[in-house]
């Protein structure tokens, strides 16, 4: 019988069947960070219940630690130290592998994930994150989860899950070359909505899926949560194996063979079903900008904020009227030229080494405008080691950027740095929710190449067609 | 956790789209690494004057008299969405609500909801329209019967999965549950790790 990507990994995991549509699926890895993670460590410790397999669970710092230079466990978030310490003490309590404060190997969960070859195709990969959903660019079963999943995938090594649908989404043709993996999901969900998936497993696919480069799949899958997915998936290819081979946690020598041949047959096959099957066309992709506070409220750069009669199927009068206040848009205004007080280049979704290429290439040899505080954070220790050996910091540093130790730094506000209230922001990463980047703050997400020109013209702006030449 | 099986309260009406996490507890409000003393911060940036203070909102709803016994919640699509912290759910029930009335839920947010004892109800939203519109008069949820009743005696049916709704009706520990198949997961992973051995480090 044919059967989706989906079908295949979830056939692989099930342990058994519970309740008809529900099974115990096996959980091959476990991630956490100290946002979510310490608390289910802390609470599985005082239940008594030991990790089932340590040596297959992962911990790292990236949501509270601070991201300024000379950083420790001190936080700017009150109450962050103990966030991080709890961790900490948790993993090593459990014997958990930690890429802690100073460890070369920390970073953002799902940057660093990949990087460590802890993300492999074929997998079940969990995290009480809701971007889990980035890692299935590789071919992996990956999604989000709450506190209380994840103690019971450490002591049982299963999660109880519910069979989710499943939604194929087609991009044809190819993308323009200023158009980057950052335009097509904001484009997708400008046309779906921010419940356009929900619940489903969503595999992209087609030409411009296999065109992408897998820290561009990683990106486009990083926003399917704010379609509300169950999770994103994309069948492996060559580009992929390419990417995991050689890396630290990697199956290596005869494992290596034996997982490569398993995992030739990790793709939908030609005839397999689909719950919903939607197909795009890549060339009708332009550099997107968002205008409001979901991620739906987003728009072709140089096109006018719509009216509330323009997206009344989409958006209730009120929600339509709530966001244009809280951003102090005007309907009919173009997004383009609205002076910005911030620029962001960071987050799981565009803080991998690409991303700070294509950002540099704006930069180099500019100045960001006066009035502008522009602050890149690499979404790894070693993101940040290959840019500085590249010289990616002094062409930041020069266009008078902060140049940041990795976390997830100012994609969230928690207490400690913002923007502040009324500024406005352009920023690469996922969300622009009322008060996400700090109270009141109005935050426009873009591509890494978009914020970095924006940041230039000390308003929002589309980068500059050209060839990158680093 | 505590089981559900029918209630009356009051339902307090919020009803807006794409309600996240963050604005369900603010990030800033998390400020222990427990699960409990998270009532304070429900719906903080909304609930208080100002960040940091505590001085309430006079129109916000659940500052209303009229409300501040509500057990449940009538709210818009997409409810939960944004970052998947339990702390939301673990806020929602520590201030007393037990279930959700939405016409969507975020999924990761909806299995919070399932392990912390909140009913997630799905509705229409003109259903959950016409119901806050009586408010505040107490409704009726049964997850026996699977069906809202509105003050007016209008019956609602709505669907659950039967895995979900029988540990909200039991109010069951699903680790428990599962450490019970210790057996079997063992058995599963044996078998793996002969057709999957990258898998499982040495």
């Amino acid at each position: 019988m044919s059967k989706t990507l989906f079908e295949k990994l979830w056939d692989i995991h099930v342990v058994m069947d519970i309740d008809g549509d529900a099974a115990l699926l096996a959980i091959d890895r476990v991630l956490m960070h100290e946002r979510t993670g310490g608390v289910a460590l802390e609470s599985l410790a005082l239940a008594g219940r030991p990790v089932l397999a340590p040596e297959r669970a992962f911990a790292t710092m990236d949501h509270i630690v601070d991201t300024r230079p000379g950083r420790g466990d001190a936080t700017l978030m009150p109450t962050g130290t103990a966030f991080i310490q709890a961790t900490r003490q948790g993993a090593r309590a459990a014997g958990i592998h930690l890429f802690d404060i100073t460890d070369p190997r920390q970073g953002i969960v799902h940057v660093m994930s990949p990087e460590q070859g802890i993300l492999i195709p074929g997998i079940t990969l969990v995290c009480p994150d809701s971007h889990t959903c980035t890692q299935g660019a590789f071919g992996a079963l990956a999604w989000g989860i709450g506190s209380s999943e994840a103690e019971h995938a450490l002591a049982t090594g299963t999660l109880r899950v519910q069979r989710p649908g499943t939604m194929r989404i087609m991009i044809d043709s190819q993308l323009k070359p200023n158009v980057s993996a950052k335009d097509l999901a904001l484009h997708i969900l400008s046309r779906i909505g921010s419940a356009g998936a929900r619940g489903k497993v969503l595999e992209y696919a087609g030409s411009a899926i296999s065109a992408l480069d897998a820290e561009g799949r990683m990106t486009l899958c990083n926003m399917a949560t704010e379609l509300g997915a169950f999770t994103a998936i994309i069948a492996p290819d060559q580009k992929i194996f390419d990417y995991v081979k050689g890396r630290p946690f990697a199956p290596q020598g005869v494992d290596w063979d034996a997982a490569l041949a398993s995992w030739q047959s990790l793709y939908s096959d030609p005839d397999a079903r689909f719950d919903t099957d939607l197909r795009f066309d890549a060339a009708d992709v332009v550099p997107m900008v968002s205008w409001g506070t979901s991620p739906q409220q987003s728009l072709a750069l140089g096109a006018p904020v719509p009216t509330a009669q323009a997206v009344a199927g989409r958006d209730t009068a009120e929600a339509h009227a709530r966001a244009r206040d809280y951003m102090d848009v005007t309907p009919g205004q173009p997004v383009t030229g609205l002076r910005i007080d911030g620029a962001f280049i960071g987050s799981c979704t565009n803080s991998r080494l690409s991303d700070l290429r294509r950002a540099a290439a704006i930069l180099k040899g500019q100045h960001v405008a006066d009035h502008v505080r522009a602050i890149c954070v690499p979404g790894s220790s070693q993101v940040k080691a290959q840019a500085e050996a590249e010289g990616l910091d002094r062409i930041f540093l020069d266009a008078g950027f902060e140049w940041r130790e990795a976390g997830c730094s100012m994609c969230f506000f928690a207490g400690g740095e913002s923007f502040g209230p009324q500024q406005r922001v352009i920023s690469s990463t996922n969300r622009n929710f009322e008060s996400r980047q700090g109270p009141s703050t109005r935050t426009h997400i873009a591509s890494p190449e978009t914020v970095a020109a924006s940041a230039l013209a000390g308003v929002i702006a589309a980068a500059p067609v050209r060839e990158i030449s680093l | 956790m505590t089981p559900f099986t029918s209630m009356t309260a009051i339902a307090a009406p919020l009803i807006r789209d794409n309600i996240d996490t963050d604005a369900i507890i603010p990030s800033r409000e998390m400020k222990t690494v427990g699960k409990t003393g998270l009532k304070e911060g429900l719906f903080a940036g909304w609930r208080y004057l100002a960040m940091g203070s505590r001085d309430l909102t006079p129109d916000f709803i659940l500052n209303q008299p009229a409300y501040r016994d509500a057990k449940f919640l009538l709210s818009g699509a997409n409810f939960g969405c944004g970052s998947s912290r339990e702390h939301a759910a673990w806020a929602l029930a520590e201030y007393g609500f037990r279930a959700i009335v939405a016409p969507s839920f975020n999924p990761i947010f909806h299995g919070n909801c399932i392990r912390n004892g909140i009913v997630p109800v799905t509705l229409a939203i003109d259903d959950i329209t016409e119901l806050a519109d009586a408010m505040p008069a107490p409704i009726h949820i049964s997850l026996e019967e699977m069906q809202v009743t509105g003050a007016d005696g209008i019956a609602l049916p709505f669907h659950l999965p039967e895995e979900a709704r029988r540990a909200l009706l039991l109010g069951l520990d699903p680790i428990g549950q599962t450490l019970l198949e210790a057996d079997r997961i063992k058995a599963f992973l044996a078998k793996d790790a002969l057709s999957r051995p990258w898998i499982y480090p040495n």
